[in-house]
This record gives C-alpha cells, structure tokens and sequence, in this order.
C-alpha cells in the first residue's frame, strides 16, 4: 500500500491509456522526396552540376552571385514572415531554390545590388505576396529575373555579358543568342553542350542542365512531362525554322544554346506555378517551347525562356480548367 | 485444363494506384485458430448495409448456437443469429466503429458450447461438393442465403441474397470473387484461401448459379502465391478460373478489380451490375456454401489481429458479437507503445476509441499501430506537385476537391467530380505535404447538400 502510494506520488498525473482516434488513411508513404523540404533539397542537388559548370566557367564570378542572391532570398523570407507573424517558413528551403536559380539566371557581370534587388523581389512580390509557398501565380525567380530587367537594362542586356580585359576568356566574345541575333552568326554545337562560352551564369552547359534535370525527373520531383514537351516543341518548332530559313540556328542549338534547358528542367517544373494534370502539364510544356521560339525569332530580345515561363504562369489556372480528368466511369450522373 | 488457360479480357492490374508496404508477413503464417468462447457477445441488429434486422426473441429466452434473434423484413436487409448458446438478454446500444449507434442484443453464455476443433470442422471443415449442385434452384439458394443473415465480409456488409437475385433488366454474366486482400496487414482472406479453399468453391459454384453466371472468376492479388495454388487446387475441373492480379492498393475495390480481370468500367454512381458483375469476398462465398449446402447461418467469421502494436498477430475463427478487447487478450494483449487500435486495415478502417465494441459481420481485421506507423508531421501549404492526381485510381484531381471541401465551394467540387470519390485514401498517402486530403474530401462528401 505505501509503495503504491509513493510511486504516485513520484509520477503524478500520467494519463490513462488511451488511444488517438483519428480518420483514415492511418499510413503515409515515405521514402523518396516525401515532404516539401526534400523536395527542395533534391531540387539543391540537382542543381549542383549547373553550379561546378558555371564555377568552371565563371569562376568567383558565379560564387558571388550565387551567394547575394540567397542570402538576398533568405532575408527577404525571414522579414517577410516576421511581418505575417508566421515562423519557420525558411527552414523550407525554398527560398535558397528561388535564390540559386535566380543567381544562374543572370550575367557574371550583374553589380551587386541588381541580384539583392532581385532577390528581394523574387521573395516578396513573387511570392509573399501571394501567401507564401504553394500560393504564388508565377516563378518567383523569374519574377525577380523581370523586375531586375525592367529597371536595370543595361546591368541584363546583351551588351551586360560581353567584356574585355577580364580574367575570363569566355566574355570577351558575345553570347551565342546574340550572336546569332545580330550578327547572323551560328556556334558551333560542342561548345554549347559543353558549356565554355558566354551567357547567364547557368545557361552555358547543355550537358550540365542534362545531368541535374534527368536526376530531377528520376526523383519525380519535377515532372517528366514539362522538359519533355518543351524539348519536343522548340526541336521541331526550331528545326521547322530554320529549314525554312528564319534562324541560323537548327534545332540543336536551339535547345543547346540559351537558357532553354536550364528553364525547362529547372524553372518550368515548378509544381506551384504549372498545371497539376500530366495533359495539363504537356500543353504547359508545349506553351512554353512555342513561346520561346517565337521571342528567339521574331522580338528583340535574343532569349525568351523566362517571359515564355511567366507567360505559361498566368496561363496554368486556366490549363487547370480545361484539362480536368475524366474520371474511372465518367462524370458524377446529374440527379433528376 | 482449357478452363484456367481461357483468356481474360482485364489487363490484370488498373491504373494509378499506390504500394504502401503490406506488412503482411507479421500474421500470413499463422493459420486460423478458433478463439476460446466468450462469456457474452453483443450483438448489434444493423451490421449491414440497409434496414436493421427486428428482434423474434424475448428478454432471457434461452437460444442455442446459431438460432435466429432478428429477422429481416425489408428486402435490403439481413437476420441476425446466435453466435454461441446461452440466454438473451436486454437489448442495449453499440457504438460500431463506424461511429454508427445501433441498437444490440446480448447472448450470455450458458450451456454447453460446439468450440476448438469441433467448431472448426462445423464451419470450414467436412467435405464440400463441386458437382451435383444443380440440384439447388437459384429461388432456393437465394433463400438460403437469406435466411442465413449472409452479407458481404469483406467490410462493406451489404446483404447478399440481394446481390444474388436475379433482375430481369440486368442480366449477369460474371461471378467475379474477390480474393485480393489489398489492405496491408490483413491475412484473413489468404488464410481462408490457403487452409478452407473447399467452401470457397462450393459457395462460387451455388452463387454463380444463383445469379446465372457464364463464368466465375476469382481474382487474387500475385503476392499470395499459396492461396493461388490452393484454389486452383480445390476449383480444378469446375470452371472456375483463378486470375493472379498486380499486388497494388486498392486492388481489392470493385471499381479496380473488375476492370483488372474484366477489362469492364464500372459506370460512376453506377454498380458492377450494371456492368453484369457481380463481386462477393471469397469469406462470403465460403458463407454462402455454409448457408446452402448445411443450412447454418453466418454466425462466426475469420479475423485477423496484425500490426506491431499486437503481441502475438494471430487470424482467428470469432463468434459475431466478441469484444476487441478480447481479441486482443487472445493474442497476448496489446504491447506498450501500441497507439491506435483500427478497425480493418490501415488504409480504410476506423480507429477505435472503446475496445468493448463488437466484431461485426464486416470485420475483417483489428490492426494495431504504433507511433512508429502513424503520421503527426505538421501539415504544410500544397506545393501542386500533382501527386495526388498521379495516384488516384479514379483519375480525379484531390487537391483541388479537398480545397473546394475546405472552403464549401460546392460548384468547384461538382466541377471536379467529388461524388464519384470512394475515399480509398491514395491521395493522403502520396501526399508529400501531409494534407488530409481524403479526410477533407470525406467531409465535402457529407456536408454537400444533395439536391
């Protein structure tokens, strides 16, 4: 009786056994890329032959902007959310993913404050303002990427990737895209799979955007659909034009050359900005290829890959409509 | 044998689909041992689907095993039985896991009880005949059937001899038994299969005749080799063909299976008979023989007790109406960090909170979970990544009917067809953000107004 009555007292107030009760499925799946964080990091590792390439290439150059454009993204994320009162947010990761693709997707060349501004903007207005994660309409990276172009041209255009008297070799030649815009001049395609000339920081590698965006779609984190179908529409729209003579470019270095493969392995594959139906998810893909080709052709700007991948954006809720599945056994009968 | 090498039209697997692991090694060896008789059972009087059964029997009559308690007076409707002898007492009230309160009656045991082997032999046991069956007339096996109180064991419960009688306007012409046991953890179907596969056929034989079946087929999910064996065994030389399908979750539902074997499409809010099918778990076929050819109603069922939180996973033979407690107890009670008791299998049963409810008719298993098992990850913002939409065995599109749900937008939930769900749970179990999808999508169901 007394021993009873102090290990009462020594462990007071246990609970009486019981049990949880709650809705099914009791299981989740696990393994793979089984939660958003993972998700990000698989898109961190993905990403990594585009970083030793555009390293090898850009040398501190790609380090520096890599590094103000995530830490640009992380404080915007962490102010952000202070604000909103939310916490934690950060620890998702997905914001150093919007950082490091917006980092790759501007020149060597950019001055400090143009990535910083960016990566700002990419964190707050493409994506805070929205509601946060899984909320926002269009790529934050690209967001940003738009902004910086809008306000600082010449830090972006094409005059921004060609410089003299550097360390770097690559720059004293100007991008392939320009290239063969103005001057009506074709690469030669090995260095555009290799990746050994100039343009945006992790554009250059054919073969490095190949390595990471292949490992990406074996995950199944990004969708195999996406690449595929802009892939499959910028070869045959490219090929169609240059048979036809528009371009100097064929279809291979249409898909080489720019940022094409960069953005259809790694910026068009981001589930919250693209359709969430595999139909829905090929006309996305095909939306994107065409649009690409057409700013390549015919506008004024030598690369289209990232107004193609805001343009798809608004475009998705509307995919989303219209490619709703049939369902096993059709629609739900209407009542009479 | 030209019979088992006839074609079938299904591809033998259905699109989409998810693996959870299926655990099932913790209980497939044990074979089934008839639980000890209980002191009491309670027996509740709606374990099926329809109108609840109405009591013949007085308060304290004294009833022997198997003796009628309800009958069924609708037609959707099934009778209840005594599942051990002894004395009625008041009528009370259950709660079933389903949350469903209905009304019970309960049978204290007094006398002496038919247990241990010789249950077992009554049951399953004896000798089953493939031929001469044709002397039942389909009236006479559906009669059979329903005064046996058989209904559908593999949860759903709905009244068999309701399946089984013949509508002018929809003709069948395919039995098809389903022997998939998708649910991780259970094993009572396979052990059925393996150790009873005589009655099985018997019971597919008499209800193919019932219903006038070209054919009876017998799907079998591929990772239950043994019980494949076992009945092409027992069904040699009758016809019957045994179809090993893909082992995928939810093989075992009819929307799945059928076109599986049948390569047919079950139209949506529409049944398998419209599609001339009729599906019956292979346990109720083994009922239905019982019924027809012994003439004794439904009044134990096999069950399997699984899961790490269990001491000994063990597949019992239980009288309807015994407590989980007691279930549980026979297989050396629950271990410590036992932390959700389910009704069924994982991925569709019901946790329970009170371990003195009843096993029904419907109850195929009692699986118990440990924290291990169990999710309490933080729910996070949906990132659209479409998984949900890449596992749905009914190609709808869960994030966006779960939303619709969540904010009672009922025109987007139309839009994306949120009836046509059956809530087999993929979508939550694929998703990476931890969303109650089905959960979400279950409440839309029930508060949707139906106009």
């Amino acid at each position: 009786m007394t021993e009873e009555v102090s290990t009462q007292t020594e462990a007071p107030a246990r609970p009486e056994p019981g049990f949880y009760v709650a809705p099914a499925p009791h299981l989740a799946g696990r393994g793979g890329s089984s939660s958003t964080r993972w998700m990000m990091v698989d898109v961190l590792v993905a990403l990594v032959p585009v970083l030793v390439a555009a390293l090898w290439v850009f040398q501190w150059y790609a380090v520096k902007q890599v590094a103000i454009c995530v830490i640009a993204c992380l404080v915007a994320e962490s102010l952000c959310m202070r604000w909103r009162g939310r916490c934690g947010s950060v620890r998702d990761l997905s914001a150093v993913v919007t950082g490091a693709i917006l980092a790759l997707s501007l020149p060597w060349s950019a001055p400090w404050y143009v990535g910083a501004i960016a990566g700002i903007v990419a964190v707050g207005l493409g994506k805070v303002v929205f509601g946060g994660l899984g909320q926002n309409l269009f790529n934050p990276a690209m967001v940003g990427r738009a902004f910086a172009l809008v306000c600082f041209p010449a830090a972006l255009g094409a005059s921004a990737y060609q410089a003299d008297g550097t360390v770097l070799d690559v720059v004293s030649r100007a991008t392939p895209l320009t290239l063969a815009k103005q001057m009506g001049e074709g690469s030669p395609l090995w260095p555009l799979f290799i990746g050994n000339l100039n343009g945006s920081l992790g554009e250059t590698s054919a073969l490095a955007c190949l390595l990471g965006g292949l490992y990406l779609c074996l995950r199944r984190t990004a969708s195999w659909e996406i690449p595929a179908a802009i892939v499959v529409t910028v070869a045959v729209l490219g090929g169609a034009a240059h048979a036809g003579g528009l371009s100097v470019w064929g279809a291979a270095e249409h898909l080489f050359g720019g940022a094409l493969l960069l953005g259809a392995f790694y910026i068009a594959t981001d589930p919250v900005t693209s359709p969430v139906t595999k139909r829905g998810k090929c006309l996305f893909g095909m939306g994107i290829g065409a649009v690409v080709v057409l700013i390549r052709l015919f506008s004024g700007y030598p690369e289209g890959v990232m107004f193609a991948v805001l343009l798809m954006n608004a475009v998705t809720p509307l995919i989303n409509r219209w490619t709703v599945p049939r369902p096993v056994g059709g629609p739900v009968p209407v009542r009479a | 044998m030209p019979a088992t090498l006839e074609r079938v039209p299904g591809k033998r697997t259905f699109a989409r689909g998810v693996h959870p692991p299926d655990c099932k090694a913790l209980a497939a060896d044990a074979p089934i041992e008839v639980v000890a008789t209980p002191g009491e059972v309670q027996i509740p009087l709606l374990q099926h689907t329809g109108a609840p059964a109405v009591p013949v029997v007085k308060n304290r009559q004294a009833v022997v095993l198997g003796e009628l308690l309800a009958r069924a007076e609708a037609f959707v409707s099934a009778a209840v039985h005594a599942s051990l002898a002894g004395k009625v007492g008041r009528e009370t009230r259950v709660t079933l896991p389903n949350g469903r309160h209905v009304a019970a009656l309960q049978v204290r045991a007094d006398g002496e009880q038919l247990e241990g082997e010789a249950l077992r032999a009554e049951i399953l046991g004896g000798d089953w005949p493939t031929s001469g069956l044709d002397s039942y007339t389909p009236e006479q096996i559906v009669q059979a059937v329903r005064a046996a109180g058989v209904v559908g064991l593999g949860g759903a419960a709905f009244p068999t001899h309701v399946k089984l009688t013949r509508n002018a306007q929809r003709p069948t012409d395919v039995l098809l038994l389903n022997g998939s046991e998708c649910e991780p953890y259970l094993t009572a179907d396979y052990r059925l299969m393996v150790e009873a596969p005589g009655p099985i056929v018997t019971g597919a034989l008499l209800a193919g005749r019932a219903i006038g079946a070209e054919r009876v087929l017998v799907g079998i999910e591929d990772n239950k080799p043994q019980a494949i064996r076992a009945l092409r065994q027992a069904a040699a030389g009758t016809g019957i063909q045994i179809v090993p399908v893909q082992t995928k979750y939810p093989m075992g539902g009819e929307r799945q299976l059928i076109p599986a074997v049948l390569g047919r499409e079950v139209p949506t809010g529409g049944l398998p008979l419209d599609v001339g099918v009729v599906v019956l778990n292979v346990g109720t076929a083994a009922a239905v023989a019982r019924a027809v050819v012994r003439g004794r109603p439904l009044t134990h069922r096999v069950v399997t007790v699984s899961g790490p939180g269990v001491v000994r996973p063990r597949n019992l033979l239980v009288p309807i109406g015994i407590s989980y407690q007691e279930l549980i107890d026979a297989c050396g009670g629950l271990r410590e960090d036992a932390a959700r008791v389910v009704a069924g299998g994982p991925m569709m049963g019901f946790a329970l909170g009170d371990l003195e409810t009843p096993v029904t008719k419907g109850t195929s298993g009692i699986t118990v979970l440990t924290q291990a098992e169990l999710t309490r990850d933080a729910e996070q913002p949906c990132v659209r990544c479409g998984r949900c939409v890449d596992v749905c065995p009914l190609h709808l599109v869960p994030t966006k009917i779960a939303l619709a749900a969540k904010h009672r937008d009922w025109d987007l939930a139309r839009r994306y067809h949120m009836l046509a769900c059956m809530e087999c749970g993929c979508c939550a179990f694929a998703c990476p953000s931890r969303i109650p999808l089905v959960q979400l999508i279950r409440m839309g169901k029930a508060l949707v107004p139906r106009s």
